[in-house]
């Protein structure tokens, strides 16, 4: 039989550990490769979700990101290029108590399947879609890729990359995903703490994660990341707290009309964060933030609360087994119409 | 009940008795040709005919009225005995205006029966057609009966007392056309006003305007006496039982509803929606309070990728599209070949190739179907033989699909589609089980090992403790279902998949000689072209030609005794309407030298044409018994 609404309180799984989610597979992405970082993040987060190993599924396409899931002692799905919401679709509808995380890159998710992360999005399947953003193609080792910089020079652009990129977090919002956030490889805490909020919420989620890619596209975050300038070029971003960023916190966001400007950490036009405004404007605002101009935005950049595919799904078979009773096969098979011959 | 009309009865002329009849409907696109051949269908099921019919419409919802790409015809071909198509010529063409005189006439057999609206046929309207002279007037209608009725006035006038507006009154010229052919056809309005009231019963006008053109066209087919006589098609002596009117994309869609409750599980359908295969979606959608869950995909690919993860999850996952569909998904069946996965790929075929004729019929994604993937990836390819078949047959596909663990593609067409006939229904009670296991133990679990039998894997679903595991397009290692590169492991595995599918021969039926079981020719046929067949090797047979029918309704793999059918006869002869798969398939696979007879117009096949076939056939051949 179908295991259907199996009972996932926390209450009755024994505490897991962080290896009790490493798989027995070897992982052979390349040494010093981000995406080691975020692996070990999702194995030391997990446990405090409470859920049992057997309720999460890991599906993924294709790219370094999409080995993800063999590394991973839970159900997993590593299917083709693009697809992996597409999978992670139907497994919802078909199981709404699974708990499902979908990861992808920025070619997987941005160029090929690029639809399919639309409409998973606005749809709000309840469902967890991690972007791992390199800025390159990493397995096919170095071609420019949907979010690599104008000008940028790899093996299939050796004159430099003619493409403008896409904005992964503009996508998201745009496509009204639910939950929108970025994090990113070398902040283990801020990592996790995002990837647990992700998995908390009910809908879509959406984190890009920048990641390093040291092989093909090493140090393409470097200038904002790093240790020793985070501090000062990063915007940490805290719900129901003043947008402030710098070393010591001593500089904020204020607003001039729609146009966003840098004030000292005590102006009083210095904006709260609020990921819950519906209003698109302020997301979209720090959507754009880029370095040097202005500080990169990591955290939290819009949650709101809807009501998500499967769970209307499953009202309207509720509601039509109650208006029409549950279904009868013979009267099926009858239709309105019959006649007799003896 | 509604009123029994009493209109006719009492000018009864003679009455010709004929074994089977068979018209057509035909106008533009607007004139409701669809309703007006439905209407007659239901008439005719109560009246206790065996029936089949044939819609055709154009695949430009707004063709330019009047224009020939606009013609939609209706055909029925009703009988006092069995029968299997919607006939070959038409006896009778109702014709609404030029363009569908044009595009039906010739069609129509000598002496045929030609009503047509005379109103329609002005200037413009002859025009559009192409007509450089009325063929009402010129003489060139001379081989058919025809019979002129100014049907719009009529219609018109008759339906403007119940005060609806001149538009509206104009539009019931089609009943007033189904009026005046249930009276050549000897038909009762009866099922029809019940129809009318029930359909349009927010519209009290609309029902009386549509009734009052219904009885206008009957009774102006008695009181100016059109015909020297009725025709009566007395009822057929069907086998006993209860009966339904049914098309193949309704029985398609009841039949996956029948499989969710023989497996126990539960059933998921993601479409993305294309003609001729949308209706299944469109059924599926409303079965909501049998737990049915359907997702309108954003592309082809989302569909399948869908059915796909329902199928991990444990659900029956279908799939439904058309050809252009299949190919889209293509990479992602593949992807079901390789994780073993049990998928129903429903393919409503149409004419190809790229976007081809989308409402017309063809059977030419029989290779697309066997080997349009990359790799070596084999499945099961299935395909029904009637409208009602389908009901079964996507039974079949469900049950294959889960004994084997792997894609099942359903090849369907549009002529079965939308084709009706009348099904006597199934009891549920004698249909077996589809029993499904998931496996739950993890001392034995290893999620690609294999039932030694029929070689499917493991089967272990999401939400089954300690037996976490992961799949993926990779090639496996066999048992453990670790991704491989070993040489030796993917020959292996190339070959067991290759097993797999092979042995499903054994779980499927042996084909079955229609007719003598040696002989000169054999007909050998598949999905849809099955009822012209049957027909012509009946017929045939009768005129004294040696020739037997074999149907093959399981295309991957054949089934086991198909060798030795082919090796009783001396000729096969493969009716397709491709340019001749099956026959690449049987010549490659047997060393048979199989004769095609290939139709690829976007029309099923008159019987006649494979009548002559077997004919021409028989008369090269030295006779064996002669
Ligand atoms: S190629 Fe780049 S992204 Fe891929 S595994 Fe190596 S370092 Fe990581």
């Amino acid at each position: 039989m179908v295991v259907t609404d199996r009972d996932v309180s926390a209450d009755e799984a024994p505490r897991l550990s962080k290896k009790d989610f490493a798989s027995d597979q070897d992982t052979r992405w390349c040494p010093g490769c981000g995406d080691y970082s975020i692996l070990s993040q999702m194995q030391r987060m997990l446990p405090n979700l409470g859920r049992k190993r057997e309720d999460i599924v890991f599906v993924s396409g294709i790219g370094c990101s999409s080995r993800f899931p063999y590394y991973m002692n839970t159900y997993g799905f590593h299917t083709i290029h693009g697809r992996a919401p597409t999978l992670a679709t139907g497994l919802k509808l078909a199981r709404p108590e699974l708990l499902i995380f979908v990861v992808t890159g920025d070619g997987d998710g941005l160029s090929i399947g690029g639809n399919h992360l639309l409409h998973a999005l606005r749809r709000n399947l309840d469902i967890n879609i991690l972007l791992f953003n390199n800025r390159i193609y990493g397995l096919t080792k170095g071609q420019y890729s949907p979010t690599s910089e104008v000008g940028k020079v790899t093996k299939s652009s050796p004159m430099g990359s003619i493409e403008n990129p896409l904005n992964p977090i503009a996508v998201a919002l745009t496509a009204e995903a639910t939950f929108v956030a970025r994090t990113f490889d070398t902040d283990p805490v801020h990592l996790s703490a995002t990837l647990e909020a992700a998995a908390h919420h009910k809908g879509a989620s959406f984190v890009e994660i920048y990641q390093n890619c040291n092989i093909f596209n090493d140090g393409t975050f470097r200038d904002f990341t790093d240790k020793p300038v985070r501090g000062e070029r990063l915007l940490y971003l805290e719900p129901g707290k003043p947008m402030l960023f710098g070393d010591d916190h001593q500089r904020g966001l204020a607003l001039s009309g729609a146009t966003p400007r840098i004030v000292q950490a005590d102006d009083q036009d210095v904006i709260i964060h609020n990921p819950a405004e519906d209003a698109p404007t302020v997301g979209n605002m720090l959507a754009r933030f880029q370095y040097p101009d202005m500080p990169v935005p990591m955290g939290i950049f819009r949650q709101v609360h809807k009501p998500s595919y499967g769970d209307m799904l499953g009202q309207q078979i509720t509601d039509a087994t109650e208006q029409r009773g549950p279904g009868d096969l013979a009267a099926l098979i009858a239709g309105d119409n019959t006649w007799h011959v003896d | 009940m509604v009123e029994s009309p009493t209109l006719g009865s009492s000018a009864k002329k003679s009455v010709v008795q004929r074994e089977r009849a068979t018209i057509r409907f035909a106008g533009d696109s607007g004139d409701g040709m669809q309703l007006a051949g439905n209407r007659f269908t239901d008439a005719t099921a109560v009246f206790g005919n065996d029936f089949s019919t044939l819609p055709d419409f154009p695949a430009e919802i707004r063709a330019p009225a009047g224009s020939l790409a606009g013609v939609s015809s209706f055909q029925i071909s009703f009988s006092a005995r069995t029968i299997h198509t919607p006939g070959d010529a038409p006896d009778a063409l109702v014709a609404m205006n030029p363009a569908a005189l044009k595009v039906h006439a010739k069609e129509l057999i000598r002496g045929g029966l030609l009503i047509v609206n005379k109103d329609a046929f002005t200037s413009a309207n002859l025009k559009k057609a192409g007509y450089t002279s009325n063929p009402l007037d010129d003489g060139s209608l001379a081989d058919y009966r025809l019979i002129e009725v100014p049907i719009t006035q009529l219609a018109s006038a008759a339906a403007a007392e119940s005060g609806v507006s001149k538009q509206d009154a104009e539009r019931t010229k089609n009943l007033f056309a189904l009026g005046v052919v249930y009276w050549l056809f000897d038909r009762d309005l009866g099922p029809s006003i019940a129809w009318i009231e029930e359909k349009f019963a927010k519209l009290p006008a609309v029902v009386e305007a549509n009734k009052a053109a219904l009885k206008a066209g009957h009774a102006y087919g008695e009181t100016a006496e059109l015909a020297d006589a009725h025709v009566s098609v007395p009822p057929a002596s069907l086998l006993p039982g209860t009966y339904r009117t049914i098309t193949g994309n309704e029985a398609t869609a009841i039949g996956l509803v029948a499989a969710k409750e023989l497996s126990g599980l539960q059933l998921f359908y993601g479409s993305y929606p294309i003609t001729p295969a949308s209706d299944i979606l469109h059924s599926l959608a409303s079965y909501r309070n049998f737990g049915v869950k359907t997702f309108q995909a954003e592309d082809e690919i989302a569909a399948v990728g869908a059915a796909i993860g329902a199928a991990f999850g444990g659900s029956i996952g279908v799939t439904g599209t058309s050809g252009p569909g299949v190919a889209l998904k293509s990479e992602s069946i593949g992807l079901a070949v390789m994780t073993e996965l049990p998928l129903i790929v429903l393919n409503v075929q149409r004419g190809g190739p790229s976007t081809g004729l989308p409402t017309k019929t063809e059977q030419g994604d029989l290779l697309q179907a066997l080997y349009g993937r990359n790799g070596e990836s084999p499945v099961c390819v299935i395909a029904p033989r009637s409208p009602g078949d389908c009901f079964y047959m996507v039974i079949e596909a469900v049950r294959l699909a889960f004994h084997a663990m792997t894609p099942v593609i359903f090849l369907s067409d549009g002529y079965l589609a939308n084709t009706a006939e009348p099904w006597p229904l199934p009891d549920i009670s004698q249909l077996p089980k589809i029993d499904v296991t998931f496996h739950q133990d993890p001392q034995t679990f290893e999620p690609y090992r294999r039932n030694p039998d029929t070689l499917a894997r493991q089967y272990a679903i999401p939400g089954t403790p300690a037996l976490q595991h992961r799949i993926g397009g990779l090639e496996k290692a066999d048992g453990s279902g670790n991704v491989s590169y070993d040489p030796d492991n993917h020959q292996h595995m190339i070959d067991t998949r290759a097993d797999k599918i092979a042995r499903i021969a054994n779980v499927i039926p042996a084909l079955e000689i229609e007719g003598p079981d040696t002989g000169d020719v054999l007909v050998l046929s598949w999905g849809s072209t099955y009822g012209a067949a049957i027909t012509a090797v009946e017929q045939a047979r009768a005129d004294g030609a040696g020739v037997s029918l074999a149907h093959l309704r399981h295309l991957n793999p054949f089934p086991a005794n198909l060798a030795d059918v082919l090796s009783r006869f001396q000729t096969v002869l493969i009716p397709e309407t491709n340019s001749g798969q099956l026959r690449l398939l049987v010549r490659a696979k047997f060393l048979v030298d199989a004769q095609g007879l290939n139709k690829v117009n976007g029309q099923p096949f008159n019987s006649s044409e494979i009548v002559d076939a077997i004919m021409a056939l028989r008369s090269t051949q030295v006779p064996t018994h002669a």
